[in-house]
């Protein structure tokens, strides 16, 4: 008996029970297809959160208060300990201490609500120099960014996020327009281009960017700790160089050894390592249950064909003595559970691939499909029919014509 | 004429747990080319195990069976699977169609096995299904035929592959007289056009339409003579 002919055989056989073979293979193609997304979705993360590392700039150093002193563990509230001042800023700008810093923004942030009318917004206003737009490499589709001159004096003016824009001004153009924030007014004189979310998951089109001191008046702080302070360094290449010594001065100010420091540093590499791991961490797992599920499907397959061994006895009896060997009888019964198999891999993959295309359209969050991932996803699809088959297609081979036949 | 099937001692024991049990008790027997011959005894006399013996379905467990020329014992499971293929056609009380395929796909499947082209097979099938009849019935489903039509699948089915052995068992068991008439007339046909049948029942007048009738009992045969003498005899 040929291949194509057994391929024959096992494909009316499957039509034979059309209900029975589907709920079959529906737990192959869940497996496969939630296989395909998670590893997809995993990916697609990645490559949104590289690229916005990337688009931060190469040559950014990003110092937090607060310790960490490594990827995995921190000390001490990261971001919540008020350690860094302005007074820390103007100490790096210092060409002769940190000479590989070509700028130096630092930055406040505080949740505040803006109002244009009847339109209340609530987002987060950060207070920092004008070196903030050069180091955070943020163009402007509009308008402008405010001058050292209104940054000097505190002028009431800020600049939107593109996000912020439209959800107070709707299509108008927010440039030149009134808003009111804790009752004091500011006029807008410009608004940011788009940059996507963030690696956090803040959105960095969200934001009301406002001079410092118009950002202490407005809260009504008097504390001069920053939340951040944005160091660029010259090139890619004195990044390291930067780093050691913002480092240095850093620690020279707080008194503390670099082991010690109350302070963090972050590159974008750094950044890169951090939210790659995390991402790895959530794909494994995804993916580990995602891989049970197909397992399970597998076991499916399995129990399906050794109730379709146990249905077909006679059937089997009786091709047995019309001339069939017991090899022909295991190959019937593998090809049949391969095609399952390979039927579920099949449409599995077909679901993936539609699921990538629809889910970012609910869930804001790029799929990535891999080639590899495919057809790794198929072979598997074909390995468990294959694995889960050999043991009911052996007990088929094994039965003996006569018993066979002579079952009710 | 030369001898077909060759016997000499066979025996078959079943063993279930400590009990053993003696189906065949050294059987005998020879039958030539072009022979038709009748196996005849009551339930649970052995001639089922003769018959799965003879199909090559089962192994005796002492003795030696030759069938044309081939000694059976020496032969593994697919060399069997090959002899059932190409020497025996096999005739079952429960027809044993499979009920997913029309009857020309039934009729098929042992070309299937024996690796015959496509072309070929089909070509096949609708002469045996001529030859018994059901011409007009190629496409038809086991469930749509009628009980004696389906047994006529199934004769086609055995004369398919041109074997050199017509093996039935109670062919007629689950037929009613009209369709009974019909298949043994069918045999007797192939009879005269030569083929060697042996045919197992525990109806005489089935047995009565052989050339010659083997009684079995308890295992032995107790009896083997041409079909004239066997009337009144009386085996039930």
């Amino acid at each position: 008996m040929s291949w194509w002919e057994t391929v024959r055989s096992g494909l009316a056989a499957i039509r034979a029970h059309r209900l029975r073979s589907a709920l079959t293979v529906l737990g192959i193609v869940i497996g496969i297809s939630s296989v395909i997304l998670t590893v997809g979705l995993g990916q697609g993360a990645q490559q949104e959160v590289e690229e916005q590392i990337d688009a931060l700039g190469s040559n950014l150093l990003i110092v937090s208060p607060g310790s960490s002193t490594n990827s995995s563990g921190m000390r001490g509230g990261f971001g919540s300990a008020s350690t860094l001042t302005f007074a820390d800023a103007t100490a790096i700008a210092d060409s002769d201490v940190v000479p590989d810093a070509a700028a130096v923004a630092p930055a406040t942030t505080s949740s505040v609500s803006l109002v244009n009318g009847d339109t209340n917004w609530t987002t987060s206003l950060v207070g920092t120099s004008t070196a903030w737009s050069r180091v955070r490499s943020r163009d402007l589709s509009a308008g402008r960014f405010f001058t050292s001159a209104e940054a000097e004096r505190g002028a009431a003016v800020v600049v939107l996020g593109p996000d912020t824009a439209s959800e107070l001004f709707g299509r108008q153009s927010p440039v030149g327009q009134q808003l009111t924030v804790n009752g004091a007014r500011l006029t807008v004189v410009g608004v940011l281009s788009s940059s996507g979310s963030s690696a956090s998951g803040a959105s960095e089109d969200d934001m009301a960017v406002v001079p410092v001191a118009t950002s202490s008046r407005l809260t009504g702080s008097t504390s001069d700790t920053v939340s951040t302070i944005y160091v660029e360094a010259v090139s890619e290449d004195v990044l390291a160089a930067a780093y050691q010594e913002v480092q240095a001065l850093l620690a020279n100010r707080h008194g503390v050894t670099t082991a010690e420091a109350d302070f963090s540093i972050a590159t974008q590499a750094s950044l890169v390592e951090t939210a790659n791991e995390t991402n790895r961490t959530f794909t494994v797992l995804l993916g580990g249950v995602a891989g049970i599920s197909l397992l399970v499907g597998g076991i499916g397959v399995m129990n399906i064909m050794l109730v379709s061994v146990t249905e077909r006895v006679r059937e089997i009896g009786l091709r047995k003595a019309l001339g069939a060997a017991p090899r022909v009888i295991r190959r019937q019964f593998l090809v049949e559970a391969s095609l399952l198999g390979l039927t579920g891999g099949v449409v599995g993959v077909l679901l993936g691939v539609v699921g990538a295309q629809v889910l970012p359209h609910f869930i804001d969050q790029a799929v990535a499909i891999s080639a590899v991932a495919t057809i790794a996803a198929l072979a598997t699809a074909l390995a468990l029919g294959v694995g889960f088959g050999v043991y009911p297609a052996s007990r088929a081979a094994r039965l003996t014509p006569i018993d066979a036949l002579r079952s009710e | 004429m030369s001898a077909l099937i060759e016997l000499d001692g066979v025996r078959k024991t079943y063993r279930s747990g400590s009990v053993e049990f003696e189906a065949l008790r050294g059987i005998d027997m020879t039958v030539q080319t072009g022979e038709y011959v009748a196996v005849i005894g009551p339930s649970g006399s052995g001639k089922s195990t003769l018959m799965n013996v003879l199909g090559c379905l089962d192994l005796p467990t002492e003795g030696r069976y030759v069938l044309a020329g081939d000694d059976t014992s020496l032969l593994d499971e697919a060399a069997l699977a090959t002899i059932r293929n190409r020497r025996i056609g096999f005739v079952f009380q429960q027809f044993n169609l499979l009920a997913s395929m029309p009857a020309w796909r039934n009729v098929e499947l042992p070309l299937v096995y024996a690796g015959i082209p496509r072309a070929e097979r089909r070509e096949r099938a609708e002469a045996a299904l001529s030859r018994v009849g059901l011409a007009d019935r190629l496409a038809n489903r086991p469930g749509e035929l009628s009980g004696g039509q389906q047994q006529r699948v199934a004769v086609a089915r055995a004369l398919v592959t041109e074997p050199d052995l017509l093996l039935a068992d109670e062919p007629t068991g689950n037929l009613d007289s009209a369709s009974t008439r019909d298949v043994l007339a069918l045999f007797d046909e192939l009879h005269e056009a030569g083929r060697t049948i042996v045919l197992i029942t525990h109806e005489p007048d089935v047995a009565s339409r052989a050339g010659r009738n083997l009684v079995i009992d308890d295992g032995l045969i107790t009896s083997d003579r041409p079909r004239s003498t066997l009337r009144g005899v009386g085996v039930r």
